[in-house]
Protein backbone atom coordinates (compact mmCIF):
# COMPACT_ATOMS: atom_id res chain seq x y z
CA UNK A 1 0.00 0.00 0.00
CA UNK A 2 1.09 3.46 -0.94
CA UNK A 3 2.48 5.33 2.13
CA UNK A 4 0.59 8.71 2.17
CA UNK A 5 2.70 11.50 3.94
CA UNK A 6 -0.76 12.97 5.03
CA UNK A 7 -1.79 9.27 6.58
CA UNK A 8 1.49 9.04 8.22
CA UNK A 9 1.32 12.23 9.73
CA UNK A 10 -2.42 11.17 10.80
CA UNK A 11 -2.30 7.65 12.41
CA UNK A 12 1.55 8.72 14.16
CA UNK A 13 0.42 12.13 15.76
CA UNK A 14 -2.97 11.34 16.54
CA UNK A 15 -1.86 8.06 18.33
CA UNK A 16 0.20 9.90 20.27
CA UNK A 17 -1.97 12.68 21.15
CA UNK A 18 -5.07 10.18 21.97
CA UNK A 19 -2.94 8.59 24.25
CA UNK A 20 -1.16 11.43 25.71
CA UNK A 21 -5.23 13.11 26.38
CA UNK A 22 -5.87 9.40 27.91
CA UNK A 23 -2.92 9.72 30.60
CA UNK A 24 -3.96 13.56 31.37
CA UNK A 25 -7.70 12.52 31.92
CA UNK A 26 -6.60 10.00 34.40
CA UNK A 27 -3.69 9.65 35.99
CA UNK A 28 -2.26 12.91 35.51
CA UNK A 29 -3.35 15.80 37.58
CA UNK A 30 -1.19 18.55 36.60
CA UNK A 31 -2.48 22.34 37.38
CA UNK A 32 -1.68 25.51 35.89
CA UNK A 33 0.76 26.33 33.35
CA UNK A 34 1.80 22.88 33.25
CA UNK A 35 -1.18 21.42 32.51
CA UNK A 36 -1.95 24.01 30.35
CA UNK A 37 1.03 23.29 28.32
CA UNK A 38 0.55 19.25 28.46
CA UNK A 39 -3.30 19.65 27.78
CA UNK A 40 -1.91 21.63 24.74
CA UNK A 41 0.46 19.24 23.49
CA UNK A 42 -2.08 16.48 23.35
CA UNK A 43 -5.00 18.66 21.69
CA UNK A 44 -2.17 19.95 19.18
CA UNK A 45 -1.25 16.77 18.22
CA UNK A 46 -4.59 15.06 18.15
CA UNK A 47 -6.25 18.11 15.66
CA UNK A 48 -2.45 17.99 13.86
CA UNK A 49 -2.97 14.65 13.13
CA UNK A 50 -6.60 14.87 11.98
CA UNK A 51 -6.16 17.93 9.96
CA UNK A 52 -3.48 15.82 7.82
CA UNK A 53 -5.93 13.35 7.48
CA UNK A 54 -8.34 15.48 4.86
CA UNK A 55 -5.25 16.42 2.82
CA UNK A 56 -5.73 13.12 1.38
CA UNK A 57 -9.00 13.69 0.19
CA UNK A 58 -10.25 14.31 -2.65
CA UNK A 59 -12.89 16.85 -1.38
CA UNK A 60 -11.66 18.05 2.19
CA UNK A 61 -15.04 20.40 1.88
CA UNK A 62 -17.44 17.39 2.38
CA UNK A 63 -15.33 15.91 5.26
CA UNK A 64 -17.89 16.76 7.60
CA UNK A 65 -20.26 14.16 5.99
CA UNK A 66 -18.08 11.61 7.05
CA UNK A 67 -19.82 11.72 10.83
CA UNK A 68 -22.73 10.47 9.13
CA UNK A 69 -21.96 6.55 9.17
CA UNK A 70 -21.03 5.49 11.94
CA UNK A 71 -23.57 2.19 11.77
CA UNK A 72 -21.02 0.38 9.65
CA UNK A 73 -18.04 2.63 9.05
CA UNK A 74 -14.98 2.39 11.16
CA UNK A 75 -13.90 5.45 9.36
CA UNK A 76 -17.03 6.84 10.32
CA UNK A 77 -16.42 6.14 14.02
CA UNK A 78 -13.02 7.55 13.96
CA UNK A 79 -14.09 10.65 13.25
CA UNK A 80 -16.87 10.53 15.68
CA UNK A 81 -14.79 9.33 18.45
CA UNK A 82 -12.13 11.88 17.66
CA UNK A 83 -14.61 14.62 17.79
CA UNK A 84 -16.28 13.25 20.98
CA UNK A 85 -13.19 12.83 22.86
CA UNK A 86 -12.00 16.36 22.38
CA UNK A 87 -14.80 17.86 23.10
CA UNK A 88 -15.66 15.58 26.23
CA UNK A 89 -11.95 16.56 27.84
CA UNK A 90 -12.22 20.08 27.20
CA UNK A 91 -13.50 21.74 30.28
CA UNK A 92 -11.45 18.42 32.16
CA UNK A 93 -8.59 20.50 30.73
CA UNK A 94 -9.68 23.82 31.17
CA UNK A 95 -10.71 23.00 35.16
CA UNK A 96 -6.71 22.12 34.84
CA UNK A 97 -5.19 25.42 33.49
CA UNK A 98 -7.35 27.38 35.37
CA UNK A 99 -7.74 25.60 38.57
CA UNK A 100 -11.67 25.45 38.27
CA UNK A 101 -11.64 21.93 40.52
CA UNK A 102 -13.90 20.10 38.44
CA UNK A 103 -14.24 16.20 39.89
CA UNK A 104 -12.31 13.96 38.17
CA UNK A 105 -14.66 11.81 37.42
CA UNK A 106 -15.92 14.30 34.53
CA UNK A 107 -12.81 12.73 32.78
CA UNK A 108 -13.58 9.18 32.61
CA UNK A 109 -15.91 9.60 29.73
CA UNK A 110 -13.23 11.20 27.58
CA UNK A 111 -10.51 8.64 28.34
CA UNK A 112 -12.80 5.79 27.10
CA UNK A 113 -13.28 7.51 24.05
CA UNK A 114 -9.39 8.10 23.54
CA UNK A 115 -8.96 4.88 23.70
CA UNK A 116 -11.98 4.22 21.76
CA UNK A 117 -10.98 6.38 19.35
CA UNK A 118 -7.27 4.68 19.09
CA UNK A 119 -9.46 1.23 18.71
CA UNK A 120 -11.54 2.70 15.72
CA UNK A 121 -7.80 4.77 13.64
CA UNK A 122 -6.60 0.59 13.84
CA UNK A 123 -9.87 -0.66 12.93
CA UNK A 124 -9.49 1.63 9.40
CA UNK A 125 -6.72 -0.58 8.59
CA UNK A 126 -7.95 -4.23 10.44
CA UNK A 127 -11.05 -4.69 8.97
CA UNK A 128 -9.37 -4.99 5.58
CA UNK A 129 -9.40 -8.75 4.44
CA UNK A 130 -8.19 -7.16 0.70
CA UNK A 131 -4.78 -6.83 2.94
CA UNK A 132 -4.10 -9.68 4.89
CA UNK A 133 -1.21 -8.38 6.94
CA UNK A 134 -3.17 -5.69 8.09
CA UNK A 135 -6.39 -7.92 8.90
CA UNK A 136 -5.50 -9.27 12.67
CA UNK A 137 -5.41 -8.50 15.30
CA UNK A 138 -1.77 -7.46 15.68
CA UNK A 139 -2.75 -4.24 14.14
CA UNK A 140 -5.19 -2.84 16.62
CA UNK A 141 -2.43 -4.28 19.37
CA UNK A 142 0.33 -2.06 17.36
CA UNK A 143 -1.38 1.23 17.44
CA UNK A 144 -2.49 0.81 21.09
CA UNK A 145 0.80 0.07 22.01
CA UNK A 146 2.38 2.78 20.19
CA UNK A 147 -0.69 5.68 21.82
CA UNK A 148 0.13 4.24 25.22
CA UNK A 149 3.56 3.49 25.03
CA UNK A 150 4.06 7.83 23.42
CA UNK A 151 1.19 8.92 25.74
CA UNK A 152 3.08 7.59 28.94
CA UNK A 153 6.51 8.74 27.93
CA UNK A 154 4.50 12.26 27.12
CA UNK A 155 2.91 12.82 30.12
CA UNK A 156 6.18 11.87 32.54
CA UNK A 157 4.65 8.31 33.48
CA UNK A 158 6.51 5.56 35.08
CA UNK A 159 4.79 2.79 33.34
CA UNK A 160 6.42 4.25 30.09
CA UNK A 161 9.44 2.16 30.24
CA UNK A 162 7.06 -1.17 30.24
CA UNK A 163 5.11 0.20 27.89
CA UNK A 164 7.55 0.76 25.18
CA UNK A 165 8.83 -2.85 25.67
CA UNK A 166 5.38 -3.82 24.99
CA UNK A 167 5.09 -1.99 21.91
CA UNK A 168 8.75 -3.69 20.35
CA UNK A 169 6.58 -6.85 21.36
CA UNK A 170 4.10 -6.01 19.63
CA UNK A 171 5.87 -4.94 16.65
CA UNK A 172 7.52 -8.03 16.78
CA UNK A 173 4.30 -10.13 16.82
CA UNK A 174 3.51 -7.81 13.75
CA UNK A 175 6.35 -8.21 11.30
CA UNK A 176 6.23 -12.26 12.66
CA UNK A 177 2.60 -13.47 11.60
CA UNK A 178 2.29 -10.37 8.72
CA UNK A 179 4.95 -12.17 6.99
CA UNK A 180 2.38 -15.30 6.81
CA UNK A 181 -0.47 -13.46 6.61
CA UNK A 182 -0.93 -13.63 2.34
CA UNK A 183 -0.36 -17.44 2.17
CA UNK A 184 -2.70 -18.08 5.62
CA UNK A 185 -5.52 -16.35 3.64
CA UNK A 186 -5.15 -18.12 0.53
CA UNK A 187 -5.72 -15.47 -1.98
CA UNK A 188 -3.66 -16.06 -5.61
CA UNK A 189 -3.80 -15.11 -9.12
CA UNK A 190 -5.27 -18.65 -9.55
CA UNK A 191 -7.91 -17.45 -6.74
CA UNK A 192 -8.26 -14.34 -8.32
CA UNK A 193 -8.62 -14.60 -11.99
CA UNK A 194 -11.02 -18.41 -11.11
CA UNK A 195 -8.47 -19.99 -13.82
CA UNK A 196 -6.17 -21.47 -10.99
CA UNK A 197 -7.78 -25.32 -11.04
CA UNK A 198 -6.79 -24.98 -15.13
CA UNK A 199 -3.20 -25.36 -14.80
CA UNK A 200 -0.27 -22.87 -14.07
CA UNK A 201 -0.61 -19.18 -14.27
CA UNK A 202 1.19 -16.24 -15.72
CA UNK A 203 0.48 -12.29 -16.78
CA UNK A 204 0.65 -13.18 -20.39
CA UNK A 205 0.16 -9.31 -21.31
CA UNK A 206 -0.76 -6.67 -18.71
CA UNK A 207 -4.46 -4.72 -18.86
CA UNK A 208 -2.50 -1.30 -19.73
CA UNK A 209 1.15 -0.25 -20.37
CA UNK A 210 1.22 2.73 -18.14
CA UNK A 211 0.53 2.88 -14.35
CA UNK A 212 -3.02 3.07 -13.11
CA UNK A 213 -4.75 4.65 -9.40
CA UNK A 214 -4.96 0.57 -8.90
CA UNK A 215 -0.92 0.30 -9.34
CA UNK A 216 -0.08 4.11 -7.46
CA UNK A 217 -2.22 3.31 -4.59
CA UNK A 218 -2.08 -0.51 -3.62
CA UNK A 219 1.10 -2.21 -5.31
CA UNK A 220 3.52 -0.21 -3.87
CA UNK A 221 6.89 -1.70 -3.92
CA UNK A 222 9.40 0.41 -3.72
CA UNK A 223 11.96 0.25 -0.54
CA UNK A 224 10.51 -2.95 0.67
CA UNK A 225 14.22 -4.65 0.03
CA UNK A 226 15.65 -2.26 2.98
CA UNK A 227 12.51 -3.74 4.80
CA UNK A 228 14.79 -5.63 7.32
CA UNK A 229 17.18 -2.96 8.21
CA UNK A 230 13.62 -0.50 8.63
CA UNK A 231 12.40 -3.10 11.41
CA UNK A 232 15.55 -2.85 13.15
CA UNK A 233 15.90 0.78 13.05
CA UNK A 234 11.97 1.24 14.01
CA UNK A 235 12.85 -1.07 16.76
CA UNK A 236 15.37 1.07 18.32
CA UNK A 237 14.13 4.63 17.75
CA UNK A 238 10.75 3.98 19.12
CA UNK A 239 11.35 1.62 22.13
CA UNK A 240 15.31 1.23 22.56
CA UNK A 241 16.51 4.61 22.84
CA UNK A 242 13.56 6.34 24.72
CA UNK A 243 13.18 3.61 27.04
CA UNK A 244 17.22 4.23 27.45
CA UNK A 245 16.95 8.11 27.89
CA UNK A 246 13.59 7.74 30.53
CA UNK A 247 16.32 6.06 32.97
CA UNK A 248 18.11 9.56 32.77
CA UNK A 249 16.84 11.55 35.81
CA UNK A 250 13.34 13.45 34.81
CA UNK A 251 13.73 16.67 33.12
CA UNK A 252 11.51 18.32 30.17
CA UNK A 253 14.97 17.96 27.91
CA UNK A 254 15.09 14.16 28.38
CA UNK A 255 11.56 13.62 28.12
CA UNK A 256 11.47 15.29 24.45
CA UNK A 257 14.49 13.48 23.38
CA UNK A 258 12.69 10.12 24.21
CA UNK A 259 9.94 11.28 22.29
CA UNK A 260 11.31 13.14 19.24
CA UNK A 261 13.32 9.39 19.24
CA UNK A 262 10.45 7.52 19.72
CA UNK A 263 8.55 9.46 16.70
CA UNK A 264 11.37 8.52 14.28
CA UNK A 265 10.89 5.36 15.01
CA UNK A 266 7.27 5.34 14.77
CA UNK A 267 7.89 6.71 11.70
CA UNK A 268 9.73 4.29 10.33
CA UNK A 269 6.97 1.73 11.68
CA UNK A 270 4.19 3.10 10.03
CA UNK A 271 5.97 3.40 6.67
CA UNK A 272 6.39 0.22 6.76
CA UNK A 273 3.18 -0.88 8.04
CA UNK A 274 2.22 0.84 4.67
CA UNK A 275 5.05 -0.32 2.43
CA UNK A 276 4.82 -4.26 3.23
CA UNK A 277 1.23 -4.33 3.23
CA UNK A 278 0.63 -6.11 -0.13
CA UNK A 279 -3.42 -5.65 -1.35
CA UNK A 280 -5.04 -8.71 -3.55
CA UNK A 281 -5.44 -6.93 -6.46
CA UNK A 282 -1.72 -6.90 -7.37
CA UNK A 283 -2.50 -10.32 -7.67
CA UNK A 284 -4.28 -9.62 -11.26
CA UNK A 285 -0.67 -7.56 -11.92
CA UNK A 286 1.29 -10.40 -11.06
CA UNK A 287 2.94 -8.14 -8.71
CA UNK A 288 2.77 -10.15 -5.70
CA UNK A 289 5.90 -11.30 -4.57
CA UNK B 1 -27.25 4.28 3.89
CA UNK B 2 -23.87 1.95 3.81
CA UNK B 3 -26.14 -0.65 5.26
CA UNK B 4 -26.44 -3.07 2.45
CA UNK B 5 -29.60 -4.02 1.66
CA UNK B 6 -31.16 -7.48 3.55
CA UNK B 7 -31.99 -9.11 0.06
CA UNK B 8 -32.51 -7.38 -3.32
CA UNK B 9 -35.31 -8.15 -5.55
CA UNK B 10 -33.05 -8.13 -8.96
CA UNK B 11 -29.48 -9.53 -9.00
CA UNK B 12 -28.00 -7.70 -12.00
CA UNK B 13 -24.99 -8.43 -13.30
CA UNK B 14 -22.21 -9.51 -16.02
CA UNK B 15 -22.01 -13.32 -16.87
CA UNK B 16 -18.14 -13.20 -18.92
CA UNK B 17 -17.51 -15.62 -21.01
CA UNK B 18 -13.75 -16.31 -20.93
CA UNK B 19 -13.68 -18.74 -23.78
CA UNK B 20 -15.16 -16.07 -26.65
CA UNK B 21 -13.12 -12.98 -25.30
CA UNK B 22 -10.52 -12.33 -27.81
CA UNK B 23 -8.82 -9.14 -25.83
CA UNK B 24 -10.15 -6.68 -28.30
CA UNK B 25 -10.59 -4.08 -25.76
CA UNK B 26 -14.18 -3.04 -27.37
CA UNK B 27 -15.71 -3.29 -24.29
CA UNK B 28 -12.88 -0.96 -21.93
CA UNK B 29 -13.40 1.66 -24.93
CA UNK B 30 -17.23 1.87 -25.22
CA UNK B 31 -17.49 1.74 -20.92
CA UNK B 32 -15.36 4.91 -21.34
CA UNK B 33 -17.01 6.35 -24.36
CA UNK B 34 -20.44 5.74 -22.37
CA UNK B 35 -19.25 7.42 -18.84
CA UNK B 36 -17.26 10.19 -20.37
CA UNK B 37 -21.05 11.55 -20.98
CA UNK B 38 -24.06 11.61 -18.77
CA UNK B 39 -23.77 9.87 -15.60
CA UNK B 40 -21.68 11.46 -13.11
CA UNK B 41 -18.32 13.11 -13.60
CA UNK B 42 -16.85 12.34 -17.13
CA UNK B 43 -13.61 9.39 -16.74
CA UNK B 44 -10.72 11.72 -16.91
CA UNK B 45 -7.31 11.42 -18.25
CA UNK B 46 -4.07 12.83 -17.45
CA UNK B 47 -1.39 13.43 -19.76
CA UNK B 48 -3.13 11.20 -22.36
CA UNK B 49 -0.68 11.86 -25.27
CA UNK B 50 2.47 12.47 -23.13
CA UNK B 51 5.13 10.44 -22.00
CA UNK B 52 3.56 9.32 -18.90
CA UNK B 53 -0.42 8.48 -19.61
CA UNK B 54 -3.32 7.52 -17.08
CA UNK B 55 -6.38 7.26 -16.89
CA UNK B 56 -9.95 6.26 -14.94
CA UNK B 57 -11.26 3.14 -16.69
CA UNK B 58 -14.24 0.96 -15.05
CA UNK B 59 -13.21 -1.88 -17.03
CA UNK B 60 -9.59 -3.93 -17.34
CA UNK B 61 -8.97 -6.17 -20.04
CA UNK B 62 -6.32 -8.76 -18.88
CA UNK B 63 -4.48 -11.46 -20.30
CA UNK B 64 -3.50 -14.00 -18.55
CA UNK B 65 -1.11 -17.68 -19.65
CA UNK B 66 -2.48 -21.02 -18.83
CA UNK B 67 -0.02 -23.65 -18.84
CA UNK B 68 -2.32 -27.40 -18.03
CA UNK B 69 0.10 -30.12 -16.95
CA UNK B 70 -0.76 -32.31 -20.44
CA UNK B 71 -1.72 -29.62 -23.07
CA UNK B 72 -0.50 -26.67 -25.12
CA UNK B 73 -0.37 -22.88 -22.80
CA UNK B 74 -3.45 -21.26 -24.00
CA UNK B 75 -3.86 -17.48 -23.67
CA UNK B 76 -7.06 -16.05 -21.69
CA UNK B 77 -8.54 -13.19 -22.07
CA UNK B 78 -9.90 -11.65 -18.72
CA UNK B 79 -12.21 -8.08 -18.82
CA UNK B 80 -11.87 -7.06 -14.83
CA UNK B 81 -14.53 -4.55 -13.69
CA UNK B 82 -16.76 -4.18 -10.67
CA UNK B 83 -18.92 -7.57 -9.95
CA UNK B 84 -21.60 -5.87 -8.01
CA UNK B 85 -21.01 -7.92 -4.80
CA UNK B 86 -23.80 -9.06 -2.39
CA UNK B 87 -21.83 -8.41 0.51
CA UNK B 88 -20.07 -5.58 -0.92
CA UNK B 89 -17.34 -4.33 1.14
CA UNK B 90 -16.89 -1.53 -0.25
CA UNK B 91 -19.93 -0.02 0.76
CA UNK B 92 -20.57 -0.62 4.03
CA UNK B 93 -16.25 0.75 4.76
CA UNK B 94 -17.66 4.45 3.42
CA UNK B 95 -17.70 6.87 6.01
CA UNK B 96 -20.30 9.31 4.57
CA UNK B 97 -22.70 6.92 2.60
CA UNK B 98 -21.79 7.92 -0.50
CA UNK B 99 -21.34 4.52 -1.61
CA UNK B 100 -24.99 2.40 -1.57
CA UNK B 101 -26.03 -1.14 -3.50
CA UNK B 102 -29.57 -0.72 -4.59
CA UNK B 103 -32.27 -2.98 -3.06
CA UNK B 104 -34.39 -2.65 -6.02
CA UNK B 105 -32.08 -4.68 -8.35
CA UNK B 106 -28.37 -4.86 -6.20
CA UNK B 107 -26.32 -2.13 -8.37
CA UNK B 108 -23.47 -1.00 -6.52
CA UNK B 109 -23.40 2.68 -7.06
CA UNK B 110 -21.71 6.13 -5.69
CA UNK B 111 -23.04 9.48 -4.90
CA UNK B 112 -20.72 11.50 -6.41
CA UNK B 113 -22.10 14.65 -4.76
CA UNK B 114 -21.45 13.16 -1.12
CA UNK B 115 -17.77 11.20 -1.95
CA UNK B 116 -14.89 12.83 -0.03
CA UNK B 117 -12.48 10.72 -2.32
CA UNK B 118 -11.10 9.16 0.66
CA UNK B 119 -10.16 6.26 -0.96
CA UNK B 120 -11.21 3.44 1.54
CA UNK B 121 -13.82 1.52 -0.58
CA UNK B 122 -10.90 1.07 -3.13
CA UNK B 123 -8.65 -0.36 -0.90
CA UNK B 124 -11.52 -3.01 0.56
CA UNK B 125 -12.47 -4.36 -2.87
CA UNK B 126 -10.60 -6.98 -4.00
CA UNK B 127 -11.08 -6.63 -7.36
CA UNK B 128 -9.94 -3.37 -8.20
CA UNK B 129 -13.14 -2.22 -9.41
CA UNK B 130 -12.88 1.19 -8.32
CA UNK B 131 -10.69 4.02 -9.26
CA UNK B 132 -10.43 7.64 -7.87
CA UNK B 133 -10.68 9.94 -10.63
CA UNK B 134 -7.99 12.16 -10.55
CA UNK B 135 -9.58 15.21 -11.88
CA UNK B 136 -13.15 15.11 -10.23
CA UNK B 137 -11.26 13.74 -7.04
CA UNK B 138 -14.48 11.26 -6.52
CA UNK B 139 -14.81 7.42 -7.22
CA UNK B 140 -15.79 5.99 -10.34
CA UNK B 141 -16.73 2.61 -10.55
CA UNK B 142 -19.19 0.43 -13.06
CA UNK B 143 -22.33 1.54 -12.76
CA UNK B 144 -23.50 -1.13 -14.77
CA UNK B 145 -24.90 1.36 -16.99
CA UNK B 146 -28.08 2.30 -14.97
CA UNK B 147 -28.40 5.20 -17.28
CA UNK B 148 -28.68 3.30 -19.91
CA UNK B 149 -30.58 -0.56 -19.43
CA UNK B 150 -33.76 1.93 -17.99
CA UNK B 151 -33.50 4.54 -20.81
CA UNK B 152 -36.41 4.35 -22.55
CA UNK B 153 -35.20 7.01 -24.78
CA UNK B 154 -32.97 4.42 -26.32
CA UNK B 155 -33.97 1.42 -28.76
CA UNK B 156 -34.78 -1.77 -26.81
CA UNK B 157 -31.86 -3.55 -28.47
CA UNK B 158 -29.59 -0.77 -26.69
CA UNK B 159 -31.00 -0.92 -23.14
CA UNK B 160 -27.80 -3.06 -21.72
CA UNK B 161 -24.46 -1.89 -20.78
CA UNK B 162 -22.02 -0.67 -23.29
CA UNK B 163 -19.20 -3.09 -22.77
CA UNK B 164 -22.54 -5.94 -23.58
CA UNK B 165 -23.84 -3.86 -26.21
CA UNK B 166 -20.57 -3.23 -28.20
CA UNK B 167 -18.94 -6.91 -27.65
CA UNK B 168 -18.25 -8.36 -30.98
CA UNK B 169 -17.80 -12.04 -30.00
CA UNK B 170 -20.58 -12.01 -27.96
CA UNK B 171 -18.57 -12.83 -24.71
CA UNK B 172 -20.29 -10.34 -22.10
CA UNK B 173 -24.07 -11.48 -21.21
CA UNK B 174 -25.81 -8.88 -19.14
CA UNK B 175 -28.98 -10.27 -16.67
CA UNK B 176 -30.76 -11.03 -13.93
CA UNK B 177 -29.01 -13.59 -11.91
CA UNK B 178 -31.98 -13.71 -8.98
CA UNK B 179 -33.91 -15.13 -11.94
CA UNK B 180 -33.23 -19.17 -12.35
CA UNK B 181 -34.27 -19.11 -15.93
CA UNK B 182 -32.66 -15.75 -16.91
CA UNK B 183 -29.90 -16.17 -19.69
CA UNK B 184 -27.08 -15.42 -17.38
CA UNK B 185 -28.18 -17.64 -14.40
CA UNK B 186 -28.58 -20.51 -17.27
CA UNK B 187 -25.06 -19.98 -18.85
CA UNK B 188 -23.26 -19.46 -15.57
CA UNK B 189 -25.56 -22.87 -14.70
CA UNK B 190 -24.33 -24.71 -18.05
CA UNK B 191 -20.55 -23.77 -18.36
CA UNK B 192 -19.63 -23.99 -14.51
CA UNK B 193 -19.72 -20.33 -13.84
CA UNK B 194 -17.24 -19.13 -10.95
CA UNK B 195 -16.88 -16.17 -8.69
CA UNK B 196 -13.45 -14.28 -8.25
CA UNK B 197 -11.87 -14.58 -4.87
CA UNK B 198 -14.58 -16.22 -2.90
CA UNK B 199 -12.12 -16.55 0.10
CA UNK B 200 -12.46 -12.46 1.03
CA UNK B 201 -16.14 -13.54 1.59
CA UNK B 202 -17.66 -10.58 -0.99
CA UNK B 203 -20.23 -12.78 -2.59
CA UNK B 204 -20.18 -11.48 -6.39
CA UNK B 205 -22.73 -11.66 -8.56
CA UNK B 206 -20.98 -11.55 -11.34
CA UNK B 207 -19.81 -14.83 -13.21
CA UNK B 208 -17.29 -15.81 -15.18
CA UNK B 209 -17.63 -18.94 -17.38
CA UNK B 210 -14.34 -21.04 -17.91
CA UNK B 211 -12.28 -21.21 -21.20
CA UNK B 212 -13.87 -24.41 -22.52
CA UNK B 213 -11.69 -27.74 -23.06
CA UNK B 214 -9.69 -27.49 -25.64
CA UNK B 215 -8.69 -30.15 -27.92
CA UNK B 216 -4.83 -32.04 -27.41
CA UNK B 217 -3.14 -33.72 -30.10
CA UNK B 218 -2.01 -37.12 -30.16
CA UNK B 219 1.60 -35.98 -31.04
CA UNK B 220 3.53 -33.27 -33.17
CA UNK B 221 2.19 -33.40 -36.44
CA UNK B 222 5.58 -33.59 -37.34
CA UNK B 223 6.60 -36.26 -35.86
CA UNK B 224 6.54 -38.62 -38.73
CA UNK B 225 8.59 -37.07 -40.89
CA UNK B 226 11.67 -37.33 -38.16
CA UNK B 227 11.36 -40.95 -39.04
CA UNK B 228 12.25 -40.75 -42.77
CA UNK B 229 15.77 -42.10 -44.06
CA UNK B 230 16.73 -40.13 -47.05
CA UNK B 231 17.50 -41.95 -50.06
CA UNK B 232 19.56 -41.45 -52.97
CA UNK B 233 21.68 -37.76 -53.37
CA UNK B 234 20.26 -36.83 -50.26
CA UNK B 235 20.79 -39.92 -48.44
CA UNK B 236 24.48 -39.82 -50.06
CA UNK B 237 24.78 -36.11 -48.87
CA UNK B 238 23.39 -37.29 -45.02
CA UNK B 239 26.17 -40.24 -44.67
CA UNK B 240 29.20 -37.98 -46.11
CA UNK B 241 28.09 -35.20 -43.48
CA UNK B 242 27.55 -37.71 -40.97
CA UNK B 243 31.11 -38.11 -41.80
CA UNK B 244 32.63 -35.37 -41.44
Amino acid sequence: MHPAPSVLVFTVLSGLGFGALAFLAVFVHPYGWPAFALWGLGYGLAIAGLLASTFHLGHPERAWRAFSQWRTSWLSREGLAAVATLVLLAPVALSDWLGLGLPRAFAVPGAVLALATIATTSMIYAQLKTVPRWNHWTTPAQFFAFALAGGAMLTGQGVAPLLLALLALALLAHWHYGDRRFAEVGASMGSATGLGPLGRLSVFDPAHTAGNYLMREMIFVVGRKHAARLRVIALVFACLIPALILFLPAHPATTGAAVLAHLVGAFAARWLFFAEAEHVVGLYYGKRQ
Amino acid sequence: MTCLPAKTDKKLGLAIDLDTCVGCNACVTACKGWNDQGYGAPLSDQNPYGADPSGTFLNRVHSYQVQPVDRAAITVNFPRSCLHCEAAPCVTVCPTGASYKRAEDGIVLVNEDACIGCGLCAWACPYGARELDAAAGVMKKCTLCVDRIYNENLPEEDREPACVRTCPTGARHFGDFADPDSKVSRLAAERGGFELMPEMGTKPVNRYLPPRKKDALDASPLAPLLDIKATGFAGWLDRMLGKI
